[in-house]
């Protein structure tokens, strides 16, 4: 198996010396003449054909050989076409062909031959396609390959790297090959030099070969390998504690958008809306609807429904201001009930007229997948997005309280309505914008959690409690108090959750906040002066 | 004797008139009709009128807080839930070793989870005094620290709202956790007998439907007095100008701490006969919704009336009886509706409705000092 590797391997670098792989195709013939080889012979002999296929230079073999190892090369059985199946899921699978990468439409199972592999052909067949990754003119994917190596170097491709280091032109590139000679070097000799190298790794196959190195019997290597491992292992806890910033911020960005709209309608006009969870809730439906009428387009949708979700879950505010608020003022206990009515009622409607059971929302693929920052660090994209839509609506927020007439007027009411109304601002209006632009940005709260949480009938419930303690622990009529409450708690949450376990950490946030108001009834930043005594 | 006052009051004797005679009225029709007949009370109607009347029970302590003591607590539930799972832990620790996996001691979910030995906080509920006095003692204690918290920084009106929600809220989550030894989100049930006597049997239901209607007379005596008394009065000026009181030197926080311990204890001996009745008692009972429910079973009938609470409470919860039987569906747009028409059309209830033409007495809510000024 070894002398069998290192031949390959020797053998396939020789060639890569000597030939470029970018833009060269065999003949459709010889091609054909391969994949047949492949197909029809033993398991033993598919390991000459992949090497064969390897050093034949074509720019499709990269194509065949990771088909081959996940089982998507085949054969169609009465033709003897070979093909490339794209989505093997259900009957009917989708395919193109293997030479020509036409694409040939959908095809049933029945009539396609899989070209099998084992497992060891597979591990085979991993190492050789990093090894053509790294010969790729593209530096993202001979990085990707560099890093796929770490661990995974054998004697014939040690005796390799050096040489392709030097021949290489990316830094990061070489410092990853770097790492994966000196992991392979630690492991298999117990070289001291190579230890250094790995101090401030954060592979975990770096880790695993100090490890070693530090049972072993000798002893200024258990030392240096030590060290290395002391490094590394204050680097971990310190992108641990990153990931738990990340983690806190991101959940504290939904808290804060969830709470911010609150922090108007509550903060600014003194009304408890209970109904608010559920107004996030139909921003989040919009979203969903979107995605229904423009199938397809899921990215598209999504960026139409936060206009739509703000418009939709601003016109239910306006609804309810006119039909229940505006009856009850000065009386905020009877808002309080007479909203969750509301609330009640906008549930049931959901589930009524939609669905009982959760909607998937799809995620566009800009805002999936994650942000690598190092090896022990990658940040989910959505909720990176998130974490910035909600610091987007803050600025807007500010903005319009600060800059514009409306906020003015806002602040004006806010602070004396006797005294605003004789002024000539029209009080009532000024209810009306400020529910609407609460209510609207609790639509826009939805359509973020529609990213990051189920859309069903209870979304709304699960975040309203969350939202008051943020408005309440920032203090009432302060949007910098949401802003920084909201972080906190995601934080504080996050940071207890570890030893607390999930639900606990909320109830101690729950309590510390039950604590915290005790000392300071009104928040974290209390209004002052006439306006405090509502 | 303030207790003794409210007896000599024509509301009162009327309320309790009328309580009496429908226990009597049940009580006869269900044991001295033949089943076939149609005034026949069955023992699941029985038991359901039981349960409403912990519920009005559970109102009147609410109402208490919110009518005459102007603090709208959305956490009442807790205090409920409190009190059922003290009557709970009573009732499981009569089942013995006739549970399903017969352990003497342990009940059935701990010799599931292997629990090896009885929590401390599980001592002394074979004990029936010990239990009951348990009923008062956990929601009375529950509400004394977190009163005394909240009180003495004078947090108040919706603050104290959202935040006794968050504390029914935390106690939800806490008790459907396993680790806390009260069952996880299957609570507790399967309940043999309660003081020797059978639960499954028509005779015990009959009792504990008498033992509710005579725990409400009390409760709603002890609400009376508490309201005619001076410290009642005292406690309507907190709820209409707190600060004026203050500035009277009544000592505000003192006040509302008493009465906030009192309305708490009659809601956990609610919950601790709506336990034996119903026969489960688990974390559902602390969530948020609940709570709220109360609230608006308090304003249909009335709120600071005690009566209005009662008439709410049995109202309600028939609709909601009726309701879930014939369109389930229905029901939540229901409840909405009324929380919507009841505070926007009827501020007073159906009390207010009752009496409109009578005069305003001083149990009348006048325009609290802000209100004034706007």
């Amino acid at each position: 198996m070894s002398t069998f590797r290192l031949l390959s391997h020797l053998m396939f670098a020789c060639f890569l010396l000597y030939s470029s792989l970018s833009h060269a195709q065999v003949e459709d013939t010889d091609a054909q003449q391969m994949l047949t080889a492949l197909a029809d012979s033993s398991f033993a002999q598919k390991k000459q054909v992949v090497s064969q296929i390897a050093g034949s230079g074509d720019e499709r073999a990269r194509g065949w050989l990771e088909s081959f190892a996940n089982n998507k090369l085949g054969r169609i059985e009465s033709s003897g076409q070979f093909i490339i199946v794209l989505d093997n899921r259900g009957r009917d699978w989708t395919v193109e062909s293997a030479l020509t990468g036409k694409s040939l439409g959908e095809m049933s199972r029945r009539d396609i031959d899989t070209i099998r592999a084992n497992n060891a052909l597979r591990k085979e067949l991993e190492s050789i396609l990093s090894v053509i990754d790294l010969n790729s003119p593209e530096e993202q994917i001979r990085l990707t390959a560099a890093r796929a190596l770490k661990g995974g170097v054998d004697d014939a491709l040690a005796e390799q790297l050096p040489e392709w280091m030097s021949n290489e032109q990316s830094d990061s590139v070489r410092a990853a090959l770097a790492e994966a000679l000196a992991i392979y070097k630690v492991e298999e000799q117990g070289d001291i030099a190579a230890v250094a190298t790995l101090s401030g790794s954060l592979n975990s196959q770096a880790r695993a070969a100090l490890q070693q190195a530090m049972r072993s019997d000798d002893d200024a290597l258990v030392a240096a390998a030590t060290g290395a491992m002391a490094s590394i292992e204050r680097k971990l806890k310190l992108n641990r504690a990153a990931e738990t910033l990340y983690f806190g911020l991101s959940l504290g960005s939904v808290l804060v958008l969830a709470a911010i709209g609150l922090a108007i309608t509550f903060g600014v006009m003194g009304v408890i809306n209970m109904a608010h969870g559920e107004l996030m809730m139909l921003g989040a439906y919009t979203t969903w609807g979107m995605q229904q009428l423009l199938p397809g387009q899921p990215g598209l949708a999504l960026i139409l429904s936060i206009p739509a979700g703000f418009l939709v879950a601003a016109l239910a505010g306006i609804a309810i201001e006119r039909t229940v608020i505006q009856h009850l003022k000065g009386r905020p206990l009877e808002t309080l009930l007479a909203t969750f009515g509301v609330s009640l009622i906008l549930q049931q409607l959901v589930r009524t007229l939609i669905s009982p059971l959760n909607r998937t929302v799809i995620t566009p693929d800009w805002m999936s997948g994650s942000v690598m920052i190092n090896e022990a660090l990658s940040l989910t994209l959505n909720r990176l997005y998130v974490i910035g839509f909600a610091l987007v609506v803050f600025a807007g927020l500010m903005l319009i309280m600060r800059k514009t007439r409306l906020g003015l007027e806002v602040r004006a009411v806010t602070q004396n309505r006797a005294m605003a109304r004789s002024m000539g601002i029209k009080a009532t209006r000024v209810d009306i914008l400020t529910f609407a632009l609460g209510s609207g940005v609790a639509g826009l709260a939805g359509v973020a959690l529609s990213q990051i949480t189920n859309v069903g009938p209870n979304l709304g419930q699960s975040y309203i409690i969350d939202s008051f303690m943020v408005v309440v622990f920032g203090g009432v009529g302060n949007l910098w108090g949401t802003l920084l409450a909201g972080m906190t708690l995601g934080t504080l949450n996050q940071l207890l959750e570890p030893w607390a376990g999930a639900v606990l950490a909320k109830i101690l946030v729950l309590v510390f906040i039950i604590l915290f108001i005790q000392k300071r009834p009104r928040g974290l930043f209390p209004q002052k002066g006439r306006a405090a005594e509502g | 004797m303030w207790l003794m006052r409210p007896l000599q009051e024509r509301s009162t004797r009327i309320f309790l008139g009328v309580l009496f005679a429908s226990l009597v009225i049940v009580s006869v029709l269900h044991v001295f009709m033949p089943q076939n007949s149609a005034l026949y009370v069955s023992a699941y109607t029985v038991t359901l009128l039981g349960k409403y009347l912990c519920y009005a029970l559970l109102a009147v302590a609410v109402d208490l807080v919110w009518g005459y003591l102007g603090i709208l607590s959305l956490g009442h539930g807790a205090f409920f839930a409190l009190g059922g799972y003290a009557m709970g832990m009573y009732l499981m620790r009569q089942i013995g070793d006739r549970g399903v996996y017969g352990d003497p001691v342990l009940p059935d979910f701990m010799v599931f989870l292997n629990w090896q030995e009885l929590p401390w906080y599980w001592l002394g509920f074979d004990m029936a005094w010990f239990a009951f006095i348990m009923v008062l003692l956990a929601p009375g204690l529950l509400a004394l620290v977190f009163g005394f918290l909240a009180f003495r920084s004078r947090v108040t009106g919706v603050y104290l709202s959202i935040i006794t929600q968050a504390l029914t809220f935390a106690l939800m989550l806490a008790f459907f956790r396993n680790e806390m030894g009260f069952g996880g989100n299957n609570g507790l049930t399967d309940f043999k007998d309660i003081l020797g006597f059978d639960l499954r049997t028509d005779a015990t239901r009959l009792g504990l439907f008498i033992a509710t209607g005579i725990a409400l007379a009390i409760g709603y005596v002890i609400c009376r007095g508490i309201v005619t008394s001076k410290l009642g009065r005292v406690s309507v000026a907190c709820r209409d100008a707190e600060a004026r009181t203050r500035f009277l030197g009544y000592r505000v926080e003192r006040v509302q701490l008493f009465v906030f311990v009192v309305s708490a204890m009659l809601a956990g001996v609610a919950g601790a006969l709506y336990v034996p009745q119903v026969g489960i008692i688990n974390p559902s009972e602390f969530s948020p919704l609940f709570s709220i429910e109360v609230v608006v079973w308090v304003a249909l009938g009335g709120r600071a009336t005690l009566y209005g609470a009662v008439i709410g409470a049995i109202l309600v919860n028939y609709g909601k009886t009726v309701f879930t039987g014939i369109m389930p569906d229905a029901w939540l747009f229901a409840l909405g509706g009324l929380f919507v028409l009841v505070t926007v059309f009827l501020p007073k209830g159906i009390a207010g409705l009752l009496f409109r033409t009578k005069k305003a007495d001083n149990t009348d809510k006048p325009p609290t000092a802000h209100e004034a000024i706007a």
